[in-house]
């Protein structure tokens, strides 16, 4: 873990080799049987459909035997600790992992009844659908206008300039963007701060109209005030998008999420209401995840 | 607290340690860039004693009397007349005028002080004003390399004089009325090669070398950047891409001379390409270049950092539209050092050229890609081999003509690399 996580927070980031030793504090007869997930994985509505997932790192299972449910338009938050696979299998959902030669993925993942992982599915659509917000921010080193405008300019979604204008100043409104930028569009995304830039970010992920956003972690890399205003955001984007959010702030996914899921070494454990996972989790794992006795 | 004392006590002392440690370290490489630094004048000052003297050139002026009846020409219009004509003579008489204690008897000395290609020049000139026939002319005429030297070096151990007592006695007379003088050697960079060091210039083998470097980049550097995106972005990694980068690493270690061995047998013999012409060597040059640009590009776009990347991949761009936009764009600067770096190596590359007959003696100027050339380097392997002395300091100049090309080149891609980076 190279990001300093700055959120208000009780729980410290852990490095990694921290995370295996959980036998200490746990009853030595708490065994997560596998492909078992306690509380409410499925959804009526459900956008994304996620059956038995399984994702290999080549001899490495990284995900194992997860099965979940994404409803239409509610913020679902992956809580975890460090290496339990929450980001690798956010980033199943719009096959960000293709890239890495290693890596295969199981199970049946379909995005509105239709499988992500077709072999004839055409990637760039699917993630034109799902757009993705990052760690760290990571705007191109052009114009804050070209940022936001690459995405609707390499779909093709304006064919004029002012239709691309309008897409622009939406997005960045939407981002909460507009009135700190609208005055220096030409400058470099790159001059601005932190905050800003994730939050630019935000609005180029938001720019081509996804029907879902998957974040991970976009607010570890920010302190306080800005992660205030990326939370705010969510909380504004929820209505008309499906979103997805890996954070390690468990008070995060309590002000931000619906519901939350807990992943556990490769595993599921636990999705429920978030106000229920945390004030009565029905895993042991959970409770001790967030009373915060190991993570 | 006596604990603590005598720790920070400890700690004072080895600190004067460090210190001198870290003294003794940048002494170490003051040093060093001094050792670089003296070597670098040493070879400067020695190019330049031994070669400003290149840039000079050693004049006659005369007046000349263009006495038809001397030179059995009556009519200057006549091809054939001017042929037969004998222009050497009205030089030689204008010069024996010139010096007082020089008789008739002498006019072999005296004609020994002109230029052989002196009575060219002045036919030229009568071939283009016809009417100057049976006038007197004040004209300028190149000295005998003899002559040049003289001047030039009169009082140097090293430079052996092939003047008599008596023609260096007539050449600091005729220095004193300013017959003989030196000036810019503009023939330098108006001419190509030439047996006569006087006649000499490096125009041929600098036109030579930009033909030879146009084939090189116009072909090293797409096929070096293609290479290095295919390599880089879209192979799988697996036994053959590892194979050929081996093998890329090694190709940037192979001496030389091999690829020029490899231009003679592949483009000369098996194609039957012209010998020593530019496009064969451009060809040559671009494999031996090739490597230096793939590894640069390489280098150049692994270092477009990952997150760029995923953006873009996150917003739905395809692979193409992700290195087009993207990488490709932020690489470019340093591919395009690379390519420079690359293209200076080349321009200075002498041995493979020597295999496929750029090494000939080539006295016009190349006019095309398929015209014989040699190139600048060569040119100064060439005239540092020769015996005549005079083409010593002619080579020390086209090394300095060379070193200029190549430090304008870095600065260049200094300058493109500051430019384009400022961009982002």
């Amino acid at each position: 873990m190279n990001t300093l996580n700055t959120t208000v927070t009780s729980e410290a980031e852990m490095p990694e080799e921290n995370v295996v030793p959980v036998q200490e504090d746990k009853p030595a007869e708490t065994v997560i049987e596998e492909g078992k997930t306690v509380g409410r994985p499925f959804a009526d509505d459900a956008k994304f459909k996620l059956r038995n997932v399984e994702v290999f790192y080549g001899q490495d299972r990284a995900i194992k035997n997860i099965s979940l449910d994404i409803a239409r338009n509610e913020v679902i938050a992956f809580i975890g600790p460090s290496g339990c696979g929450k980001s690798t299998f956010l980033r199943c959902l719009n096959r960000m992992n293709d890239s890495i030669d290693i890596c295969r993925v199981k199970g049946s993942l379909q995005l509105d009844d239709h499988d992500i992982y077709d072999p004839k599915r055409d990637v760039v659509e699917l993630r034109a659908r799902v757009g993705m917000v990052f760690q760290k921010p990571n705007p191109f080193p052009k114009s804050i206008y070209d940022n936001v405008a690459y995405g609707p300019r390499i779909h093709g979604l304006a064919n004029r300039k002012s239709d691309l204008d309008e897409i622009v100043e939406n997005s960045l409104r939407k981002a909460g963007l507009w009135d700190e930028v609208k005055d220096r569009l030409d400058a470099t995304a790159t001059g601005m701060s932190g905050g800003q830039q994730q939050r630019l970010c935000i609005a180029r992920a938001i720019a081509v109209s996804p029907e879902v956003v998957l974040m991970d972690e976009p607010c570890s890399a920010l302190d306080p005030i800005a992660t205030a205003k990326v939370e705010e955001l969510i909380a504004e984007l929820s209505e008309s998008y499906t979103i997805v959010i890996v954070t390690h702030s468990m008070q995060q996914a309590a002000r931000v999420s619906h519901r939350t899921a807990y992943f556990h070494l490769g595993h599921l454990v636990e999705v429920n209401e978030t106000n229920k996972v945390f004030t009565s989790p029905e895993h042991e794992l959970t409770e001790s995840y967030i009373t915060g006795r190991f993570g | 607290m006596t604990d603590q004392r005598s720790q920070a006590e400890i700690v004072r002392q080895s600190l004067k340690r460090r210190y001198r440690k870290e003294r003794r370290f940048r002494a170490y490489g003051i040093a060093a860039i001094a050792v670089a630094l003296a070597a670098l004048v040493i070879l400067f000052a020695d190019i330049i004693g031994k070669g400003y003297a290149g840039f000079m050139k050693t004049t006659l002026t005369l007046d000349v009397q263009l006495d038809g009846e001397m030179m059995y020409l009556d009519d200057a219009t006549d091809e054939r007349q001017l042929k037969m004509a004998d222009f050497v003579e009205p030089l030689v008489q204008a010069l024996i005028r010139e010096i007082p204690s020089a008789t008739e008897s002498d006019r072999d000395a005296v004609r020994d002080l002109i230029n052989p290609y002196a009575s060219v020049t002045l036919r030229d000139a009568l071939k283009a004003n016809p009417e100057w026939l049976n006038t007197t002319r004040t004209m300028t005429f190149l000295a005998h390399t003899d002559v040049d030297v003289y001047v030039k070096h009169a009082g140097d151990e090293a430079y052996s004089i092939k003047l008599s007592e008596q023609q260096r006695e007539w050449v600091d007379q005729l220095q004193e009325k300013d017959v003989v003088e030196t000036s810019f050697n503009d023939v330098f960079f108006q001419n190509g090669d030439s047996r006569d060091p006087s006649k000499a210039g490096i125009l041929g083998a600098v036109v030579g070398s930009l033909l030879t470097m146009f084939v090189t980049l116009i072909l090293s550097f797409p096929i070096g950047v293609a290479a290095a995106i295919y390599l880089e972005e879209f192979a799988p990694q697996n036994k053959l891409t590892d194979f050929i980068e081996v093998n890329i690493n090694n190709l940037a270690a192979v001496p030389s001379i091999i690829f020029g061995l490899l231009g003679l047998a592949v483009f000369i013999n098996l194609f039957g390409m012209p010998r020593s012409v530019p496009v064969v060597g451009g060809l040559v040059l671009t494999l031996m270049t090739l490597p230096t640009i793939i590894i640069s590009s390489r280098a150049a776009i692994k270092s477009v950092p990952p997150s760029i990347r995923e953006a873009a991949e996150g917003i739905g761009a395809s692979k193409m539209q992700v290195v087009l936009h993207h990488v490709l764009p932020l690489a470019m600067p340093g591919m395009l050092t690379g390519s420079i770096i690359g293209m200076a190596q080349a321009l200075g590359e002498t041995a493979p050229l020597l295999l496929i007959g750029m090494v000939a003696f080539i006295v016009d100027v190349p006019d095309g890609f398929f015209d014989s050339a040699t190139v600048l380097p060569v040119q100064v392997f060439l005239w540092a081999g020769s015996p005549e002395l005079a083409f010593i300091e002619r080579a020390s100049a086209a090394i300095m003509v060379l070193l200029t090309f190549l430090i304008s080149m870095n600065a260049l891609a200094i300058w493109m690399r500051k430019r384009l980076e400022r961009r982002w």
